[in-house]
């Protein structure tokens, strides 16, 4: 039997579909067998995030109405072993499933997988409620700004007065060099106003616009920083113990080098 | 806040962001502030009368700070409270 997450934040673009493409695929590369769900129903995303657009034939919808087998409608990722998407609809809306059906729908998927991640939508509304239903876990994602710390304060409420005993943090898209001039709050500061655990901190990085663009998620590339965070919080998420190396993770080899020197 | 020393935007992100918390966390609870109010009103009614219908409690920012402003309105103050200062622990 495997575990469910699920990845949100309440406000939109701050980085739940990456999180869940990249976290998922690193977690297969660590030889779990992992299936991503597309709660976005209406606004799927994570098909093209994941380069794997072209090859849906049947959606989630598709299995809760009953028109085809669950099987039928999971897409194989052919670049690792033990990768699976379930794409969500596009035509329809968030109310063509229930939580319950989700609730149901996930659990089945954990009977055959290591880890069920869904991706979420945004908002607090029924698309939150169905993607939160079947979850053992959440991840709240956060950007280093007041509205996405904001909601992520709201959300983590929710998750609170739903039953979630421990959410976990992801700081999404810091700038060292802001926040080293003071123009950004830095972990601390998030962390203290939202008093949760932190599960990553992963840094701005243009190769995750270049992965995207390309439909391979950043972890695949072996010098993208976003993509080494992302693989660092998929062993946290496995019980490893990674340091968090502050902002040297975020800031490269170049950053670190820096600090050693003195230059900073 | 000094005119010619602007502090860094990290900063003053940090201190808004804990005062909205502050403030949505307790509007999302509004039955938090109620028991919050009747709680209060109990401990001021030992020392002086006062008009339970009356009473408001609001967010306000004092310098800045997020501050808890109650504004209760006194009937009178309770004989006991001038003759004996140990009324309080009787009450209790
Ligand atoms: N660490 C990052 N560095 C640079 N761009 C990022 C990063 N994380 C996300 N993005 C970009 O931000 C946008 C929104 O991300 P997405 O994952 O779709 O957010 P959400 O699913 O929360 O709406 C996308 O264009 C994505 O490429
Ligand atoms: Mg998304």
């Amino acid at each position: 039997m495997g575990q469910s997450l699920v990845i949100t934040s309440g406000k939109g673009g701050v980085g739940k579909t990456t999180a869940t493409a990249n976290i998922g695929a690193a977690l297969a590369m660590l030889n779990q067998k992992v299936v991503l769900v597309d709660a976005d129903i209406g606004l799927r995303n994570l098909d093209v995030v994941m380069g794997l657009e072209n090859r849906i034939v049947y959606d989630l919808v598709d299995v809760v109405e009953g028109f085809c087998k669950l099987k039928q409608a999971l897409i194989k990722d052919k670049r690792v072993e033990g990768l699976y998407l379930l794409p969500a609809a596009q035509t329809r809306d968030k109310t063509a499933v229930t939580p319950e059906q989700m609730k149901n729908l996930v659990g089945q998927l954990k009977e055959e997988f290591d880890y069920v991640i869904v991706d979420c939508p945004a908002g607090i509304e029924q698309g939150f409620r169905n993607a939160v239903a079947g979850a053992d876990r959440a991840i709240v994602i956060t950007t280093p700004d007041v509205s996405s710390v904001r909601d992520a304060d709201r959300v983590i409420g929710l998750l609170e007065s739903s039953g979630f005993e421990r959410p976990v943090l992801i700081v999404n898209r810091i700038k060292p060099k802001m926040v080293d001039r003071g123009d950004m709050m830095d972990i601390g500061d998030i962390l203290d106003v939202l008093a949760i655990e932190l599960i990553g901190v992963v840094p701005e990085d243009e190769s995750i616009l270049v992965s995207t663009n390309r439909g391979e998620p950043a972890v695949f590339d072996g010098s993208s920083r976003a993509g080494q965070a992302f693989r660092n919080i998929a062993r946290r998420l496995r019980g490893e113990e990674v340091p968090f190396m502050n902002l040297a993770e975020v800031q490269g080899l170049w950053g670190r080098l820096r600090k050693l020197v003195g230059l900073e | 806040m000094s005119p010619f020393r602007r502090s860094n935007s990290g900063d003053v992100a940090r201190e808004r962001l804990r005062v909205v918390l502050m403030q949505d966390r307790i509007s999302l609870a509004p039955h938090l502030m109620e028991r919050m109010k009747e709680d209060l009103v109990d401990v001021i009614s030992r020392y002086v009368d006062v008009d339970r219908g009356k009473i408001e409690v609001q967010w306000r920012r004092a310098d800045g700070e997020p501050a808890l402003v109650a504004n209760i309105p006194v009937r009178s103050v309770k004989r006991s409270v001038a003759s004996n200062d140990r009324a309080s622990e009787r009450v209790l």
